[in-house]
């Protein structure tokens, strides 16, 4: 597919192609500006590509009429770099509000959220506030609340970004735990360390193109 | 429960911006008023029309030279058109008596008139009195025909002038109501701005457009629905005070206005203030938020 943004004098994304299977955890690597966020936008249906298709969970999603997208955003969790949790809203709050917000009972909340609080290692923080809570616990936060609708696919654009090095692993091992539930994670990262240590596939764009698609790959 | 959170997030809605709501608040209100009252009185005028078109005479008077066989052409010509349904003969004597009686105050002008000097008349009732003017062009050269008068003239320039004034109310609707708009428009930018982190997490895990949307339309619609009250209140209060109080004299002449008049025309207001309020709001969220 391809995508140009207006005003741009070259392609986002140049002709680019690729295809993630169900249950595979996937980075996207590349310098700023080479068009990995766009991808993550893309299958959130917030831009379409000028060109190509687009297809998420066997639905092409290119064409998707925007009145249908909340619904299909339903089957997917995010994760950013800047964690866009409500600050005056606890971490249980936090969680609980995805969930309320598209239709689920108090009383489904109340079950599901310790659960997921508990899963991502904030057992005993649920009534934090955000500005209570690390970095790091807070990004967990987001993670619930990515993960708590059970999705079927995760994605992360640089969610280590604001993070220390050791802190950024423990996400990883956060990450990698909800991969393995079966659940397709998308990773944006530059963070070499953390590609290095997980032996995952990456796929490396430069400047709109796929350079590189390895499945147990390294940093550049 | 999304029924409960919808209520609650209108209600610190319009707390949040608390001055801004009541700005909204009071131009919807006197918008709405000038619309209770124009809507009022164009039932007013239209009962009016009714009441004085139906006891409206045109009057013929004849010449003083008029002869025998001239007046009972006329009268033989005038009951039989169907303009016309009725039709009363007014001789010298008789106009004398009215005319004695319309100036009695005034002894000097009747002793100086006789009643030689007062001309006969027809006295007209129309079927139609807006048919004036071709009982006008047909009788005006007939024989014996001195002037034709219709009082319909002199009621024209009086429902003119509360045309007008009904017009005038109309227009400052209209001006208040789009102060009102952009106060909604600015309004619901201001609460959706507010939300801003609210709104972007719940565009990202799914939530439908219109539970995005509800709360800020219907702190837009209670708006326009506590400014419709307000104005329901400032009619009764303009009833109340105006017209059974210091208009009370001109009672004979207005047509009264009922209370049922007024609860007639809330929902009038009450919908369009509503309903003025939601689609402005909603077109402002498409703009602002685009869901």
């Amino acid at each position: 597919m391809t995508k140009t943004y207006p005003k741009a004098s070259r392609p986002s994304l140049d002709n680019v192609s690729v295809s993630i299977e169900k249950g595979e955890f996937v980075f996207f690597i590349g310098p700023s500006g080479s068009g990995k966020s766009t991808i993550i936008k893309m299958l959130l249906h917030e831009v379409a590509p000028n060109k190509g298709r687009v297809v998420v969970n066997g639905k092409d999603v290119t064409s998707m009429r925007s009145w249908k997208r909340p619904h299909f955003r339903r089957s997917i969790g995010c994760v950013f770099q800047d964690f866009r949790l409500l600050p005056n809203r606890t971490a249980y709050e936090n969680v609980a509000f995805a969930l309320e917000v598209i239709g689920k009972t108090k009383a489904v909340a109340r079950r599901v959220v310790p659960e997921v609080l508990e899963l991502v290692g904030l057992g005993g923080k649920e009534h934090r506030y955000p500005h209570e809570l690390s970095g790091g616990e807070q990004q967990r936060v987001a993670v619930a609340r990515a993960f708590v609708n059970r999705p079927l696919i995760l994605l992360a654009d640089e969610p280590t970004g604001n993070l220390d090095p050791d802190t950024s692993i423990e996400i990883m091992r956060l990450l990698d735990r909800i991969n393995r539930t079966g659940t397709t994670v998308v990773m944006v990262t530059h963070d070499s360390n953390i590609v290095n240590q997980m032996r995952r596939r990456v796929v490396e764009i430069e400047s709109g193109r796929i350079v590189r698609d390895q499945a147990r790959g390294v940093y550049g | 429960m999304r029924v409960k959170y919808v209520l609650s997030e209108v209600l610190v809605g319009l707390w949040r911006n608390v001055t801004m709501s009541i700005a909204m608040i009071i131009t919807m209100a006197v918008s709405l008023t000038m619309l209770g009252a124009s809507g009022l009185m164009y039932r007013q005028v239209d009962d009016m029309k009714d009441l004085y078109y139906k006891n409206i005479e045109v009057s013929i008077f004849l010449t003083q030279e008029v002869t025998e066989q001239e007046r009972t052409d006329l009268q033989t010509k005038l009951d039989s058109d169907p303009l016309v349904k009725d039709v009363l003969y007014v001789n010298k004597d008789e106009a004398y008596k009215r005319f004695k009686e319309m100036y009695q105050d005034a002894p000097d002008l009747v002793n100086a008139v006789k009643p030689d000097q007062l001309p006969e008349a027809f006295r007209l009732k129309l079927n139609n009195p807006e048919q004036y003017k071709d009982v006008y062009d047909q009788y005006k050269d007939t024989a014996g025909v001195e002037e034709i008068i219709d009082q319909s003239r002199l009621l024209d320039k009086i429902f003119n002038i509360l045309t007008s004034i009904q017009n005038i109310a109309l227009a400052a609707a209209v001006v208040m109501a789009i102060a009102a708009l952009l106060l909604v428009a600015n309004t619901i930018q201001v609460a959706a701005y507010s939300k801003r982190r609210e709104v972007a997490v719940m565009k990202l895990v799914g939530a439908s457009n219109w539970f995005i949307q509800a709360p800020f339309v219907l702190e837009a619609v209670v708006a326009g629905l506590i400014g419709s009250l307000l104005g329901l209140v400032a009619l009764v209060a303009a009833k109340y005070l105006l017209f059974d109080g210091s208009l009370s004299a001109l009672q004979g002449l207005l047509s009264p206005i009922t209370w049922g008049d007024i609860l007639f025309i809330f929902p009038l207001m009450a919908g369009v203030g509503g309903l003025v309020s939601a689609g402005t709001a909603w077109i402002t969220l498409r703009f602002y938020l685009r869901v």
